[in-house]
């Protein structure tokens, strides 16, 4: 029992989230001594996805396609991935820790009698125990944590790892019978009501423009946060703030309690920088700031701030990068 | 309906905590305690459930004999009665799923709302972990939750990545309750005093025979290292030329 079980995501295909985890997979697999195993639960688009994953270096591509695994429940997924872990002969259990990742993975855990370790950044070495790092308290601080138990279950923190990057196709794919019957369920979806947008997503964008009170309203971020992402093919974001007070949607939310990015750009807009937002965007390559206030907290950790009003900063902004691009 | 709910007692969100001399944990002298934010609104929302089909919130906490403040702040915004299940120390999500699914075994309630996550460890494990032990269906991260007309499901709307998804969930189940599910209410002085004297039930590990032996050990907290502060640029064209010869990032 030396391998490491990465449980993919799909959506629309295989979720780019998934490729974090497998990198972290790799890691721990190594010092294990082990191999990498994936599997892919669902009904469609599992085949496809399995096919994707040979690329990625993992040994063995165990697809479980029972029907009580067409759309995702915490219940079945769980169910799938603890036989998946049985036929993988897994030490470690993980998966990205997206909304779906963080649902059923503790059920794993509870079931299996694993400890689990949420949302780790990183995978160390403490007096020869692997110590897994994640954050607390809103990334205030961080924990190295022990998991004393044979079997492990992690969550991975997809901003955190590099991409698994695509090589020679290998592995073999296996079919798993996971026994998810759909009747059995306590649970049942009903409906997905899909956020579109014609701009990347938020978690995995490249630059995000994002933005807080100093908007002023609805129409001033529309006229700034928005119009400025559009210029740069950018995800937009917000401060919990302004999505308390009904501005944008809900999932526009950077921070602690909504999401954790980590573009190669960051450009925050009239947002002063509570902790719970910094926690949430703190690990971006470069972040620029546009604040009235000289000592708003965000321009303390910005690589590049400018002291302006942003209603005339993003015009002037808009039209300096239309020039190189 | 029969509803517990659960009330971890966390420092106080807005504060600093500050990493313990020998870096084991943080450090809790003087710190100020509250309940946990998310697991307020689980109990607001058992509350209003309450409100209209009628029944009883109980409240559940793990933690030192002070935590039966946080549990009291819950009887005073309305809820029934409370129970503590008193530890001095940590103990790891997974006892204390175990402990939580051993009163529910005995409290038998129609439906368990918790918080999606403690804002102390932010594990948002316990929820999943108690529906798993107990076999039963489960609603995380909720922001919406209307009881079914037979009274035998929850349909819950749920914030996931991209969207939102409704699901029905079987009675007895488990909601985690996130951020935008609900207003928590204030308690107001009369309901302060009224909740002194509300039936606050003490218990242990021991007593429930649940292990606190941790399946996950803290070996080490620190503080994050500071990013350091960058360049003030003087106007626009200075900032997109360092962005563009300098970051290379557009």
């Amino acid at each position: 029992m030396k391998n490491v079980l990465v449980v993919a995501e799909l959506k629309n295909g295989l979720r780019k989230t998934t490729l974090p985890a497998i990198t972290f997979a790799k890691q721990a697999a190594a010092k294990l001594g082990g191999q990498v195993h994936a599997l892919v639960c669902g009904v469609d688009d599992v085949a496809a996805a399995a096919e994707e994953l040979r690329k990625y270096g993992v040994a063995v591509v165990w697809t479980a396609t029972s029907p009580g695994l067409k759309n995702y429940t915490a219940e079945g997924f769980a169910k799938a991935a603890i036989a998946g872990a049985e036929a993988a002969q897994a030490a470690i259990v993980c998966a990205s820790a997206t909304a779906q990742g963080r649902d059923y993975l503790p059920r794993v855990a509870a079931k299996i009698g694993a400890g689990m370790a949420s949302d780790i950044t990183g995978l160390e070495d403490i007096g020869g125990k692997m110590a897994f790092k994640r954050p607390m308290f809103a990334g205030n601080l961080n924990q190295w944590v022990e998991i004393t138990t044979d079997r492990k279950v992690v969550s991975v923190r997809p901003t955190d790892f590099d991409a698994a990057q695509p090589g020679a196709v290998g592995g073999e794919v296996k079919s798993l019978d996971a026994g998810v019957d759909a009747a059995a369920l306590k649970t049942k979806f009903v409906e997905f009501a899909e956020v579109k947008s014609e701009r990347p997503e938020l978690a995995d964008a490249r630059i995000v423009v994002s933005g807080g009170r100093g908007t002023k309203g609805p129409e001033g971020y529309k006229e700034t946060v928005e119009v400025l992402a559009d210029v740069l093919g950018a995800a937009v974001g917000a401060t919990r703030a302004i999505v308390d007070a009904g501005w944008v949607p809900n999932d526009w939310q950077v921070g602690q309690t909504g999401k954790v990015v980590a573009p190669e750009l960051y450009i925050a807009l009239g947002l002063s920088g509570a902790i719970q937002h910094i926690a949430g965007m703190a690990g971006s390559k470069v972040i620029v700031a546009v604040n009235k206030d000289p000592d708003a907290p965000i321009l303390k950790i910005s690589d590049y701030g400018l002291v302006a009003d942003l209603f005339k900063v993003v015009p002037e902004l808009i039209a300096e990068i239309k020039k190189i691009q | 309906m029969k509803i517990l709910c659960t009330a971890k007692r966390v420092p106080d969100p807005e504060i600093k905590l500050r990493v313990a001399g020998d870096g084991s944990g943080y450090v809790k002298d003087g710190v100020k305690w509250v309940v946990n934010p998310f697991d307020e609104i689980a109990v607001e929302e058992g509350l209003r459930l309450k409100e209209k089909h009628g029944g009883e919130v109980v409240v559940v906490s793990i933690g030192p004999a002070d935590a039966a403040q946080q549990v009291r702040q819950t009887l005073a915004m309305g809820a029934d009665r409370g129970v503590l299940v008193k530890h001095d120390g940590e103990v790891d999500s997974t006892a204390a799923a175990h402990a939580i699914a051993k009163i529910i075994a005995d409290e038998k309630p129609d439906l368990v709302i918790m918080g999606k996550q403690a804002v102390d460890y932010d594990a948002g494990q316990a929820g999943s972990m108690v529906a798993e032990l107990l076999g039963w269906g489960q609603a995380s991260y909720a922001s919406k939750v209307v009881v079914s007309e037979d009274g035998k499901s929850v349909r819950v709307t749920r914030e996931v990545d991209g969207g939102l998804e409704t699901i029905d969930v079987l009675l007895p189940g488990i909601v985690t309750a996130d951020l935008r599910l609900n207003e928590p209410r204030y308690a107001s002085l009369p309901s302060i005093m009224k909740a002194k004297k509300k039936p606050l039930k003490e218990t242990s590990f021991a007593e429930l025979g649940v292990d606190v032996t941790p399946k996950v050990k803290s070996l080490k907290v620190a503080e994050p290292p500071a990013r350091k502060a960058g360049q003030l640029v003087p106007d626009v064209p200075t900032l997109v030329k360092k962005l563009h010869d300098e970051a290379k990032v557009i």
